[in-house]
């Protein structure tokens, strides 16, 4: 039996057996290669996704292995894409697994020169506590040109939102305009 | 387009750009920039297509079409111009879809000048205020005596939020009497759309589902459009001198060209054959965007291509969900669907702001704007929103103007804004005039800057371009700045809406690392964070706050479950025996406070209580409308105005483009899409005449959300520079305008300060110190500002730096080495790049001159962070606005290119005050007729000596 398989596993005889007799396919194959896998086949699910990139709204498929993000592809499902993705939709895996992204928070300073820590719960309330004091600094009742009962604050301003989900964008407009805060604005302005 | 159609959406889906037999894509280099919807023009090209690229650069976009026709940036008005004037005067006009679903045969008013008459101006035009009163662009009426000019439509009207009140606006509408001949309708006499009133308030965009008001519909026609006084007359006098000579004069394409594009559009138009166009940001951002693309909806209802398979205007786009962010909009003059913010003086009250944006005796749903109203304060305010408090519409700010996101920077730099909130955007990189952007960010209290990585906007303080140059330093900044990091897509659900009006759900793969956190968890915490703190005030102006409605369910780690947010917007029955159930449709909702709804272009999408968003059955299961892959606004319509795909009996108007037609066995509309119409209206039904709303449709009212059902030819309102798309030059151009004594858009919002100075145009003195074009774009590789492609370390590796393309010509005239350095200098700032010397840039001869164009892609920005960075192109963009819609002419600016690299430290500041004083600037240069309503600061003061803003 062992003989056989050295026999069979000799290269011209595995050229002639597999069909491939210029010896360009599979038949050169390594034992290497041929234990290559793909790594999704390790994923522990796949999710559905859209392209966060350009309004074309290309399907992507998540694969996710022990909670993390390990690969990232077209989704083929998808009538408008068809499973292609541009090189940025493609690279969009290293938009979420990144050495230089950041997750925690940053402080800097009035006047400082440097980035300080903070942890998420104080950053919030301290943002909280500027958003009221500044939303009350700023107030505008009337104006110049005798408008009474504007009811607003002319002093928070808000840019963003061409790549927020609706979801998010419609409960920053409903607080802000809540505020009283009007200058709220995104890409499309721009 | 919300002008022209009623929607400012893309009209179609891009899968059917396949069915055109013919598509123009100009304003677009669609092949690089939206590469994989790009696979549908192809498909169309395998299936017969002509594709025509009309482009100042030669791009892959060219290399695929059939033909590449170069233009000069800014003259596109005049090209399509042409074509609309070819086609009139060669009678190749759709006759039977023109007379029918346009308004070529409305008669407008005797008063009504054109730009013909007036050397570049309509009639109506106030020197004072650089802005037009509209009232002489009003359709006729058909009422004997009748004064309808005043009423209604810009807030006279006591007209209230339900149908009994009719008779009684009737009553109102006559009593004026007989005595101001000839009666309108339009604009109200007298009103300004300008300072302080609905123009600036950005009037383009509350067109975005909705077409403009009118008082009624009962407007007079001539069907045989023969009347001087018809739209069809007028159009055809005002592009009387949009010749081929023309084009070539002013856009540098010579005749053969222009034949050629000529010839494929309208043998490619008709019963049989469709033409579609596709555009992007290069037709929008100029201070005549809006006409430009108004110029192409004009040409579309011509040859009868809206509605129907392959035709339409593709609106691309350019972020996941840029549409999203207009229908819910983070914009400071709407509210979600299109719903203005009300404006002071002019909305103050429920009913006048009721009256102004959807008047009960107009045609189409527009007309039942305060169901689309009520429902919205009714999801914010819940119960404190009562009939008796006119549903909480005082808990609203109130407008006076422009409050966009230029006018907001100029008011920060000035000292006016305390707290700035940037979200995923990098205004340092990718907002006009950089250097504005940057101090006047180091003007403010606080900022909070939400991104993945450590965008130039976040450390402009410490590594920005003014450092450098010592007009800033660290140290004497006051701004308090907080990072906070943002989740990514895949780590957060929610839905997108992606360029042709399509909503798709994300779900979550993973959890966010660290303190990251989504954007919808983060403010809703926020909001938490800031109603505890007013809690127990007594405070009247807290109290739209603290009555908010903002207790949404979390899941078991706390954290809110967008779905109820979607299903707010969707809307909810609050009373009978539906109450609590979602609503189907946006056709359920009324004005008594029975329903909610955050967005009623939304509604539906949640209809019987599933997500449609997250609709999934694959394409190749589905017919190519693929109705069952996510949710189109609105009702999941995929070709808006898809009745104009039969003919006016309801029959297709051929096999191969049938799409929607009358079923008159079932007395109903049906086909592949889902009709845009009412779906029980025949075809020869014919509303009586004082009958408004969806009732007062005509069978052969394709355009449902227009106050009179037709596609607008000509536009008597909704756009605040003129009825008809008229050329002008940019607010910078080396060239004198052609065609008119007025150079540029005379109602162009421009900002006369020191930190914005312009070059001018035409024979303003100064236009030979930056005597070149130069244009901005971008590149399949980047996005935007870079935020999210300069840190990943494969974009970063396949365009790693900032490249200018030249001409072989103006490289020869300037010794620019390729491959070598070249530094850039506009008006505002002095930019470096390596030369890429190309033939894909053609100089042009313009007028008997040849005019060189430089193309840069603006993507990299001055910092330590990124992979990659370089030098901000838009840095070199000065702030000028279109009127409609507020946007910055980025396409187009004047510089001056010269070999080797820029200066460093102070002598960057220097060599740009050389040049502006070489060029005399003053704030007024390219600024003289300023139509902006915005406080100026500058002074006359020459450039050159200002002071460090420390």
């Amino acid at each position: 039996m062992k003989l056989a398989k050295v026999f069979l596993d000799w290269p011209v005889i595995r050229q002639v057996r597999q069909g491939d007799l210029l010896g360009r396919g599979p038949a050169v194959t390594s034992g290497a290669t041929r234990a290559v896998r793909p790594r999704i086949e390790e994923a522990d699910r796949v999710v559905q996704s859209v392209c966060p990139y350009c309004a074309v709204g290309c399907g992507q498929r998540v694969w996710v292995k022990d909670e993390r993000v390990i690969h990232i592809e077209g989704d083929d499902d998808s009538p408008i894409s068809r499973g292609r993705l541009c090189p940025k939709g493609s690279a969009s895996e290293q938009l979420v697994n990144n050495a230089s992204r950041v997750t925690t928070v940053r402080y800097r300073r009035p006047y400082g020169t440097d980035w300080e820590h903070l942890d998420l719960e104080t950053a919030s309330d301290m943002i909280a506590d500027r958003f009221v004091a500044t939303r009350r600094a700023y107030w505008q009742d009337h104006d110049d040109k005798g408008h009474t009962d504007l009811r607003r604050t002319m002093g928070i301003a808000f840019l963003g939102g061409a790549t927020l989900d609706n979801e998010e964008n419609y409960l920053i407009k409903k607080l802000f305009t809540a505020a009283g805060a009007i200058q709220i604005e995104n890409q499309a302005r721009i | 387009m919300g002008a022209s159609f009623g929607r400012g959406g893309a009209t179609q889906y891009l899968q059917d750009l396949a069915n055109a037999d013919c598509i123009v894509i100009q304003g677009s280099n669609m092949a690089e920039c939206h590469p994989v919807g790009f696979q549908w023009v192809e498909e169309a090209q395998r299936r017969g297509a002509r594709v025509i690229h009309v482009d100042p650069r030669f791009t892959r976009t060219s290399a695929i079409a059939d033909r590449h026709i170069p233009i000069r940036v800014g003259s596109d008005i005049v090209l399509l111009g042409a074509l609309i004037n070819h086609v009139l005067r060669n009678d190749l006009w759709f006759r039977d879809y023109v007379v029918n679903y346009t308004n070529a045969a409305t008669l407008v008013s005797e008063e009504y000048l054109d730009t013909e008459d007036l050397d570049g101006l309509f009639s109506g035009y106030d020197d004072d205020l650089h802005a037009y009163d509209m009232a002489t662009w009003a359709y006729l009426s058909d009422d004997s005596g009748g004064a309808e000019a005043a009423e209604g439509a810009e807030g006279t009207s006591s007209l209230g939020g339900d149908n009994d009140k009719a008779d009684e606006a009737e009553e109102h509408d006559a009593s004026p009497g007989g005595d101001t001949p000839p009666s309108t309708i339009g604009a109200a006499d007298g009103v300004h759309p300008h300072g302080s009133t609905l123009g600036e308030a950005s009037a383009g965009e509350t067109a975005g589902s909705g077409g403009p008001s009118l008082q009624h519909a009962r407007v007079r026609r001539d069907e045989t459009l023969t009347d001087p006084r018809c739209v069809f007359q007028l159009l055809r006098r005002h592009y009387e001198r949009y010749t081929p000579e023309m084009v070539e004069r002013v856009c540098g394409i010579g005749a053969d060209d222009f034949a050629y594009l000529a010839e494929s559009l309208t043998s490619n138009s008709g019963r049989e054959r469709t033409s579609a166009f596709c555009y992007a940001v290069g037709w929008t951002q100029h201070t005549d965007g809006a006409q430009i693309i108004r110029t192409a909806a004009i040409l579309q209802l011509l040859l009868g291509n809206m509605g129907r398979p392959g035709g339409g205007i593709m609106a691309l786009r350019g972020h996941a969900s840029i549409q999203g962010s207009t229908d819910i909009p983070t914009l400071y003059n709407i509210l979600p669907g299109y719903l203005p913010m009300p404006l002071a003086g002019q909305q103050d009250d429920f009913d006048s702001y009721i009256a102004t944006i959807g008047n009960k005796r107009q045609k189409g749903f527009w007309a039942n704007a305060d169901a689309y109203t009520v429902s919205l304060l009714k999801s914010w305010w819940g119960d404190a929103a009562s009939a008796q408090n006119h549903w909480a519409f005082d808990y609203l700010p109130k407008l006076t103007g422009a409050h966009g996101t230029y006018q907001t920077v100029m008011s920060m730099r000035d000292g006016g804004v305390g707290g700035y909130f940037v979200v995923g955007q990098n205004p340092a990189v990718g907002s006009a005039n950089g250097r504005l952007q940057r101090l006047a960010m180091a003007q403010l209290d606080w900022l909070v800057v939400r991104d993945f990585q450590m965008i130039e906007t976040a450390t402009f303080w410490k590594d920005g371009p003014e450092i450098d140059s010592g007009e800033l330093v660290t140290e004497r900044i006051g701004t308090e700045v907080f990072f906070l990091p943002a989740a990514t897509h895949t780590e957060k659900a929610g839905s997108f809406t992606q360029t042709q009006r399509l909503l798709q759900w994300r779900d979550k793969a993973v959890d966010p690392p660290g303190d990251a956190q989504s954007e919808l968890q983060f403010f809703w915490s926020l909001g938490r964070k800031i109603r505890e703190r007013l809690a127990g005030s007594d405070d009247p102006r807290d109290r739209p706050l603290l009555d908010l409605t903002w207790d949404y369910p979390s899941d078991d780690t706390g954290e809110i479950v967008p779905e109820s947010v979607l299903q707010e917007i969707n809307g909810r029955h609050l009373a009978g025996d539906k109450a609590g159930k979602l609503l189907g449709s946006y056709t359920e909702m009324a004005a008594d406070g029975s329903t909610s709804g955050g967005c009623w272009i939304y509604t539906g999408v949640y209809a019987d209580g599933s997500n449609h968003a997250a609709d999934r059955v694959p394409g190749r299961e589905q017919d190519e409308i693929a109705a069952k892959w996510g949710w189109a606004w609105p009702a999941n319509r995929r070709i808006l105005y898809n009745r104009a795909s039969a003919d006016p009996a309801g029959r297709p108007w051929s096999e191969r483009k049938k799409l929607v037609w009358w079923d008159a066995d079932q007395k109903k509309w049906t086909g592949r899409d889902v009709p845009d119409f009412v779906a029980d209206k025949a075809p020869d039904y014919r509303a009586p005449a004082d009958v408004g709303g969806p009732d007062g449709l005509d069978g052969i009212d394709p355009f449902v959300m227009q106050a009179d059902g037709k596609g607008w030819l000509f536009a008597p309102k909704g756009l605040v520079d003129g009825p008809l798309p008229t050329h002008y030059e940019a607010n910078e151009s080396p060239v004198t305008n052609p065609l008119y004594h007025q150079q540029s858009n005379p109602t162009r919002v421009t900002f006369a300060r020191r930190d914005n100075l312009f070059a001018g145009g035409g024979r303003v003195r100064g236009t030979e110190v930056f005597p070149y074009v130069f244009t901005t774009y971008r590149l399949t590789e980047h996005h935007t500002a870079g935020g999210m492609s300069r840190w990943l370390p494969y974009l970063a590796e396949l365009q790693p730096e900032l490249f200018c393309e030249v001409s072989p010509e103006l490289a020869a005239e300037k010794g620019l080495e390729p491959y070598g350095w070249a530094t850039i200098v506009s008006p505002r700032s002095v930019i470096e790049a390596r030369v890429m010397i190309t033939e894909r840039i053609t100089p042009l001869e313009i007028d008997g001159r040849t005019v060189h164009q430089i193309g840069l892609p603006y993507h990299w920005g001055q910092g330590n962070e990124a992979v990659v960075t370089g030098d901000a192109v838009n840095d070199l963009v000065g702030v000028a606005l279109d009127p409609n819609v507020q946007i910055q002419e980025s396409k187009v600016g004047s510089c001056d290119i010269r070999p080797g690299r820029r200066p460093t430290g102070p002598a960057r500041l220097t060599l740009l005050h050389e040049y502006q004083r070489r060029a005399g600037l003053t704030p007024a240069t390219g600024n003289e007729e300023p139509g902006d309503g915005h406080e100026r600061t500058s002074g006359d003061r020459p450039p050159g000596d200002e002071e460090a803003t420390t």
